[in-house]
């Protein structure tokens, strides 16, 4: 795009006493709408900074009693003013990595066909394929998981962990009593629900490389998947990283889905097939009720707390790093 | 493995035949991964929408799309009435506050601030604010508004402010987008006439990018019409249509999934299904109205 000149050339002020007010007016209203304009542009930072002020404000109390047991604590009760979040930090980061774990390579696998492999006329269609992916609800994935999945699900986990579970080293994760709504059904639902923005940004970012050193390497003889490897996963690695944080922030966020199927279990346990709990499952469980007890309101605002800071840590680095690698991907 | 490619003899790069076996292979593998990546999701794809619209279309009926839902969500009968017109008016107040704001601010960083400090640092922040989670953003509703010192309590306006807030940052980037597309020729030439920069982008550049900017709207819509987790502590809920925007709560299509699907009853379940279908074709039909206007505007643009 071509660049705007910055300040156009104002027609001149003094060109005569005829019209001076309305001109002087004129130029008034134009002053205001850039104001306002700007004031609109300001209101995104507002919301931020107020978001992160009031909830730490309201949060204080929690801080300020429990102090860093309150991110190192794993007993949370309520009834005993007892406070501690490590198990709903490690619910949702067991729960999301489960989730990037399936995602990274359906991600990767759909961006790359669209863009290396499918003719012409069949990218559309999987683009809208992965559109329909993002247009579901969460609520909607949360009742399909909770009414159909469920069930199988834990028959098939059994299956698992009766075979798969009985290998020493495996049993950790896999062995046990298994459960329908777990951490993994969560992560495996959660999979799905992200794959649509790591395949939105990993496509954008492919299609940064420009088609010369592909047909270069494809002239040398390559391979298709030996071009891929040579000129496109090098120069895309880093946009790579930022859509899959970016994937990672959606998952750590996400709420109503993983409060339908994680099986609302305050637990730290390394087996996958168990109910657990994360940050945001909680809050959306517990804020309701929990407004009589100022402590306890206090701690679950606490939770939301740690989950916002979490959320935007990741996204400024994965934006950044994203930007960063479109930008010169396309100056290259 | 350029270095394995080198080493071969060049005549024989030419021929599919001459590749070694396991390069053949892993290209074979590689292609597989794509093409089953593909395969893969069109798995969830199908079965939730197969489920969604058997399950669904098995209580649809008028009579589920025009009645008010019963007190006791275990209760067979009533409809979803109310919960249609809750998120009707919910996405709708949410617009009213979110689109003019959005567009504004995009207006600041497409025709003045360009490639300012402050433009980026706002741009930047504003991906960022997308990836605030929805229920944060809830909570922050409540706090500042239903539950702060001003005792406004729950409702309809408390909702919409809270959709509202996830719909910022989605308009405001799809609007830039828009603006970006009209041609710099067209300012100069309003500029040229001795129009001042406002009534530039009044005359001229919002109304090129009008349909650009519904489009985007619509889809911001769409994704608001599907959020549960900013409602949750923000409207309460009710079982019959709500209007008074700011001294009622309200319920709306995800809010009654969301405590349906939690009810053991068969009633409630069966209304989690039909509630689902009627919250899907609305997204549909948002997103279908967005993509009917951008295809226009695409057209035009030529």
């Amino acid at each position: 795009m071509t660049a705007f000149p910055s300040a156009p050339p104002r027609p001149l002020r003094k060109d005569g006493a005829e019209g001076s007010t309305r001109r002087v007016l004129d130029e008034w209203r134009d002053h205001a709408f850039r104001a306002v304009a700007l004031a609109a542009g300001l209101s995104v930072l507002t919301i931020l900074a107020l978001i992160a002020f009031v909830t730490t404000r309201q949060a204080w109390p929690i801080f300020h009693k429990e102090g860093l047991r309150f991110v190192t604590q794993t007993t949370w009760d309520p009834a005993h003013e007892n406070f501690g979040a490590l198990s709903f930090i490690y619910g949702t980061a067991v729960s999301s990595a489960i989730a990037i774990a399936f995602a990274i390579p359906l991600s990767l696998g759909i961006a790359l066909f669209t863009t290396e492999l499918a003719p012409r006329r069949w990218r559309r269609p999987v683009v809208y394929l992965v559109d329909l992916l993002a247009a579901i609800p969460s609520v909607v994935y949360g009742l399909w998981a909770l009414a159909v999945l469920k069930n199988p699900a834990q028959h098939f986990y059994q299956h698992i962990a009766n075979t798969i579970g009985k290998v020493p080293g495996l049993s950790r994760l896999f062995g046990g009593q298994a459960q329908g709504a777990s951490f993994f059904t969560a992560g495996l639902v959660l999979a799905v629900m992200i794959t649509p923005i790591i395949t939105a940004i990993s496509r954008e970012v492919f299609s940064t490389i420009p088609q010369d050193d592909k047909n270069a390497a494809l002239a040398m003889g390559a391979t298709r998947w030996e071009m891929l490897r040579a000129t496109v996963f090098p120069r895309a690695r880093s946009g790579i990283v930022g859509a899959v944080m970016l994937g990672l922030g959606r998952a750590l966020g996400e709420t109503i889905l993983v409060a339908l199927i994680i099986g609302s279990n305050h637990q730290i346990t390394s087996h996958l097939f168990k109910p657990g709990d994360s940050l945001a499952a909680v809050i959306a469980h517990e804020f309701g009720e929990g407004s009589g007890d100022p402590t306890y309101r206090a701690a679950l605002i606490g939770l939301a707390v740690l989950l916002f800071v979490f959320t935007i840590v990741i996204n400024v680095a994965a934006r950044a790093i994203a930007n960063r690698s479109v930008h010169t991907g396309s100056n290259a | 493995m350029t270095a394995t490619l080198l080493d071969r003899d060049p005549e024989a790069w030419f021929t599919e035949q001459s590749l070694s076996r396991s390069r053949r292979v892993r290209n074979a593998i590689a292609t597989t991964w794509m093409v089953g990546a593909v395969a893969v999701a069109l798995v969830p794809v199908a079965l939730i929408a197969g489920y969604v619209a058997v399950k669904g279309a098995k209580v649809m009926s008028w009579t589920f799309l025009s009645k008010n839902i019963p007190f006791d969500l275990g209760f067979s009968g009533g409809g979803i009435w109310p919960a249609i017109g809750g998120t009707l008016i919910l996405t709708g107040v949410a617009s009213l506050l979110s689109v003019p704001l959005g567009v504004l601010a995009a207006v600041y960083l497409n025709e003045y601030g360009r490639q300012n400090r402050l433009a980026r640092v706002i741009r930047f922040m504003t991906d960022v604010m997308t990836g605030v989670p929805s229920i944060v953003m809830g909570l922050f509703i409540s706090l500042i508004w239903v539950r702060s010192g001003l005792h406004y309590g729950l409702s309809t306006f408390a909702g919409a402010l809270a959709l509202g807030c996830l719909m910022l940052p989605i308009v405001i980037r799809s609007s830039e987008e828009m603006l970006k597309l009209v041609p710099d020729q067209l300012r100069q030439a309003s500029e040229a006439l001795g129009a001042r920069r406002s009534t530039t982008v009044f005359r001229v550049v919002l109304p090129a990018a009008l349909a650009g900017i519904v489009s985007g709207a619509m889809l911001a819509v769409a994704r608001a019409a599907g959020e549960t987790a900013p409602l949750l502590f923000t409207i309460g809920t009710a079982s019959s249509l709500s209007t008074h925007i700011f001294s009622q709560t309200n319920t709306a299509l995800s809010a009654q999934i969301w405590y349906n699907a939690q009810q053991p009853f068969a009633a409630a379940q069966d209304r989690a299904w039909g509630a689902a279908l009627t919250l899907i074709a609305l997204v549909f039909l948002c997103t279908l109205v967005a993509r009917v206007v951008s295809a226009r505007f695409s057209q035009l643009e030529v």
